[in-house]
């Protein structure tokens, strides 16, 4: 039979890639890059996080003229969410889903 | 460029001057804008060029187009998945653009647009604005259940929806801090170890055998620029998709 060259093996990959049949997700993992890599990235995270919240906090404070509480609150906030996002790099959150 | 009057500068090289005379000056444009504008001519005159053929058997500006096409592509569609499609134009410019600029600012003489955070953050900020648009339109209000993970303890959610907007927020800023640092980094070594390579040379009749040295560890460093240069338009380009991902399906 000369159609017996892999045509199926071929169609499926062909409709899979035209997103015909729904395909599982890929996993999207970051390049790991080494030790460094990785470091780099948390810190970075890390430092990303405490930005996001001091400057939220400085903000809300100047609108609400209440400086330094939430400055304070927004500081620790921050540190929290950069804890949290260095957790999401290693286990991100559709990973189990 | 290298070393006035003995001592090392390596910041210099970041330094916005504006070009085209006093018409660049008035408003601002500066080379920074004028490397942005080449950057941007160079990948349409590739994508133009290179698939002006059309060649089934494709020569190599056309595989080099098409092989960015089907990266880009094939990073859509895995992170994303099908609705992915819809974002390859603005995913490919993306990625594109912050290519093309760490490429170009590893020539000679050229500057590296990608090395000011003004614009990765400009660049975070669209994905920024894009990824929540997305949510919002496609989700509407159950968007915001994104800020609460589902199984939590109803009483926790005073301290986990602040620590997770703060999360979000931090996105654009990681996105852009990670782009900027990487690039100034490299340039700023770049550049040290070429002022080293001056000040070694001049240092009497040893002084060119020292400076081998430096000259050695630039190669390297040169080669590992252009690794970074790909890999950060990547890492840009994947945080972006995955991003999109979570805008998309919103889990």
């Amino acid at each position: 039979m000369p159609e017996n060259d892999g045509f199926e093996e071929r169609l499926r990959k062909a409709r899979a890639r035209h997103g015909v049949d729904p395909k599982p997700s890929g996993s999207g993992q970051l390049p790991q890059g080494g030790t460094w890599g990785i470091g780099f990235r948390a810190g970075v995270e890390v430092v990303s996080a405490l930005i996001a919240g001091v400057g939220l906090g400085w903000l809300v404070d100047r609108w609400l003229g209440t400086w330094p509480w939430l400055f304070l609150v927004f500081f620790v906030l921050g540190g929290a969410a950069g804890v949290l996002n260095v957790y999401r790099l290693f286990n991100p959150r559709n990973a189990g889903k | 460029m290298a070393a006035e009057g003995k001592t090392i500068d390596a910041l210099g090289q970041f330094e916005l001057v504006p070009v085209l005379g006093k018409v660049g000056a008035s408003v601002g444009f500066t080379q920074s804008s004028a490397h942005m504008l080449l950057a941007v001519g160079l990948i349409v005159a590739l994508v133009m060029y290179g698939m002006a053929k059309r060649a089934i058997v494709p020569g190599r500006l056309q595989a080099v187009t098409e092989s960015t096409y089907e990266f880009v592509q094939g990073l859509c569609q895995n992170q994303i998945g099908d609705e992915g499609k819809k974002f390859f134009p603005f995913v490919f410019a993306l990625f594109m653009f912050v290519l093309f600029g760490n490429l170009l600012g590893l020539l000679p003489f050229a500057f590296t647009f990608t090395s000011h955070i003004v614009v990765t953050f400009a660049l975070a900020m669209m994905v920024f604005v894009l990824i929540t648009v997305v949510a919002l339109v496609l989700h509407g209000r159950k968007f915001f259940g994104y800020f609460f993970p589902e199984g939590a303890p109803i009483w926790l959610a005073p301290i986990i929806i602040p620590v997770e907007i703060v999360s979000y927020l931090s996105r654009p800023i990681s996105l852009s801090i990670r782009l900027f640092a990487n690039m100034v980094a490299g340039h700023v070594m770049l550049k040290v170890f070429a002022t080293f390579i001056v000040l070694l040379g001049g240092l009497g009749a040893v002084g060119p055998f020292i400076a081998v040295l430096p000259l050695t560890v630039n190669v390297a460093l040169v080669g590992f620029e252009i690794l970074v240069a790909f890999l950060q338009a990547y890492v840009f380009a994947i945080l972006t998709t995955i991003y999109l991902h979570d805008a998309v399906h919103l889990h």
